[in-house]
């Protein structure tokens, strides 16, 4: 049961490192540091790093959460058949 | 029907379905007062999220901001959303799991100290009151603005109308008010904006529709010397909108009304659903808002600019209402009957940046009834964020000072009568500063999200991540993180002491991000040379990181 338990939280923090580098990426990296080099190109009128600073960047926010979200009810469903398992197989 | 009767009827009427929600969900318990019971569905809790979040300034203030600001305007677009990322995959889940009260509860039991849930509960008073005084302000003026009344005849109405649904409905009235203020909120920010989006470009999705008016908005902004709208940095350096984004980001996550509207979901699954959704909700308005800002701009600038001022008055009549306001100012500094809006001392006309949202209805031709709307949404936008901070001042005196620092209330009457009177009492104290606001309202943000992000977001994630976070770390951190943040706005915001920034020439409001590593550096390294936390604390911490049924399985495996 402990190694269930361990390995669900490691899962846990790899899904957190792979989202949040994401997140860094998008808001800290192309909408202010690399502003300028997207702005460069342009998208439906937009020039591209300020849309990313102004739209893209808060939609990608959303995905992110939802995602973690869905991807954590399916660690947990897991994790519930994995302890159920062991448990059963004790008793 | 004028503007004005139309405006009494609307807002009339929400403010009725307000009282009516909080007296069909009046809290019984002092569980059903702080938490709602634990029975918020997800969605219900993300849109009341949304409310609470979204205050007078996102309402009224946002879009003028932007497009004051142009392509910078991103720090407050990023800053209030990117935080709701860090809320939910760092924050959210493991305080539901924890599922006590407050943010002082969390951080009191996690460090096993009086001491630390003394500081966070100062702490979780002072910001909440600094924020509060601007929501009973924001009521005043809406009524102002819409209504001729006086902003203090508007404060205490505002007062009035939350004693009632708030003081008396607890966290479970508020939470279904905030779900209808959301929508009230979310129609009269999106028709308008809609409107004017079909008329400047005939594309009615004003987030699909704004590029095309960028290219003709730079150019106009060019000419007058403003400088181009989409070109970053030309109001604050590369470092500033870093750290002011990172500083609102990680305040957002640490602010307390926010966070315990997390625990009132009734799963960790559904804290984790309802972040998502409150983000999906917020995010409606905050990708419109940057539009509104270019729309508005381009109109604007498009109509007055270098018009002749009496064309322009009898062309609309909305600039001339608004002058009425005092929003809109002309001097005719050269005497030509044109105006000349531009950048520096030749500029003849004064803008306030709220006329961007306020004034969309009548700009966009819409009729009376809308603008009514209007009025309702900002009314909604303020209440919605008030009554979530009253009821975190509410807790922070009723529950965390009363009842575990001063161990009274043995019953639960005594305990759920203190929370109203601490409530009542900080509805007394958010009017009183509303009415007689201090000089430096516009510093009181950057104080709510630098002392947000110096002291409880770094000690909350501390306390969730690394087990071995002790009492004295988190102790000296929070102090150390929250002490030089206070110090360094006092020093350096325009309304106080006014010094030049002088730490690499940081602005005020991006000094949080500073405070918030330099916490979490004291955290760390008092945390390495003090003793380890007890077993029975960081068994706690494990407990937190497992969902509920896991937690069963330990349980019972202990037995």
């Amino acid at each position: 049961m402990d190694q269930a338990i361990a390995d669900y939280w490691r899962r846990n923090i790899r899904l957190k490192v792979v989202l949040l580098t994401i997140w860094a990426v998008v808001s800290i990296v192309l909408s202010i540091l690399m502003i300028n080099v997207l702005n460069e190109a342009s998208v439906g009128g937009f020039p591209l790093g300020f849309w990313m600073a102004q739209q893209g960047s808060i939609f990608v926010f959303v995905v992110l959460i939802f995602v973690y979200a869905k991807t954590m009810d399916r660690y947990d469903t897991e994790l519930e058949a994995t302890l159920q398992g062991s448990q059963g197989g004790e008793a | 029907m004028s503007v004005e009767l139309w405006t009494w009827i609307v807002v009339g009427l929400t403010f009725s379905l307000y009282i009516y929600i909080a007296t069909r969900q009046r809290a019984k318990d002092t569980e059903g007062f702080y938490v709602a019971g634990h029975g918020v569905p997800a969605v219900a809790n993300g849109m009341a999220v949304a409310a609470d979040w979204m205050s007078a300034a996102s309402f009224i203030s946002m879009a003028g901001i932007i497009a004051f600001l142009g392509s910078d305007g991103s720090i407050y677009l990023m800053g209030w959303t990117g935080g709701y990322v860090l809320l939910a995959l760092l924050l959210a889940p493991y305080l539901r799991k924890f599922g006590k009260y407050t943010v002082p509860d969390f951080v009191g039991d996690r460090y096993y100290s009086q001491t630390a849930r003394v500081v966070a509960l100062v702490a979780a008073i002072f910001v909440s009151f600094t924020y509060v005084a601007g929501q009973m302000r924001g009521v005043g003026i809406v009524f102002s603005r819409f209504l001729n009344l006086d902003i203090a005849v508007g404060v205490l109405v505002g007062m009035a109308i939350v004693t009632i649904y708030a003081v008396t409905g607890g966290m479970k009235g508020i939470t279904w008010t905030q779900v209808a203020q959301y929508s009230v909120l979310i129609v009269a920010y999106l028709i308008p904006a809609v409107a004017i989006a079909s008329k400047l470009t005939g594309m009615p999705i004003p987030q699909l529709g704004f590029g095309g008016v960028l290219d003709d908005l730079n150019a106009i902004q060019t000419d007058l010397g403003f400088g181009a709208y989409t070109d970053p940095f030309s109001s604050l350096s590369t470092l500033n909108v870093l750290l002011i984004t990172v500083a609102l980001m990680t305040g957002t996550a640490g602010l307390p009304h926010v966070i315990v509207r997390f625990y009132t979901t009734k799963t960790v699954r559904d804290a984790r659903w309802s972040a998502g959704w409150a983000l999906f909700f917020i995010a409606i308005l905050y990708t419109t808002a940057p539009a509104v800002a270019a729309f508005a701009k381009t109109n604007l600038l498009d109509t007055v600019s270098n018009q002749s001022i009496d064309q322009v008055r009898a062309e609309n009549s909305w600039f001339v209402s608004w002058e009425g306001t005092g929003l809109l100012a002309y001097e005719d500094l050269n005497g030509d009957g044109l105006i000349n809006y531009e950048a520096g001392d030749g500029n003849e006309l004064t803008v306030d940046r709220d006329i961007m949202v306020l004034a969309n209805p009548e700009i966009a031709g819409l009729a009376a009834p809308i603008t009514a709307l209007v009025a309702a949404g900002g009314l909604a936008a303020a209440l919605s964020t008030a009554s979530g901070l009253l009821l975190v001042i509410g807790s922070s005196i009723g529950h965390d000072l009363y009842t575990k620092v001063l161990k009274r209330g043995t019953t639960e009457a005594q305990r759920l009568r203190a929370g109203r009177l601490a409530m009542g009492f900080g509805v007394l104290v958010a009017g009183y500063f509303g009415i007689n606001p201090p000089g430096f309202v516009a510093e009181v943000v950057a104080f709510a999200f630098g002392l947000a992000a110096a002291s409880f977001f770094p000690v909350i994630v501390f306390g969730i991540f690394w087990k071995k976070t002790t009492r004295e770390g988190a102790i000296a951190g929070m102090a150390i993180g929250m002490i030089f943040t206070f110090v360094y706005i006092v020093m350096t915001a325009p309304g106080l002491m006014a010094l030049d920034p002088w730490f690499f020439e940081i602005s005020p409001q991006g000094i949080g991000t500073v405070g918030m590593i330099i916490n979490a550096v004291v955290t760390y390294a008092v945390s390495k040379m003090t003793a380890e936390p007890p077993a029975e604390v960081q068994a706690m911490v494990d407990s937190l990181r497992i969902p509920e049924v896991a937690s069963a399985y330990v349980e019972a495996g202990k037995v």
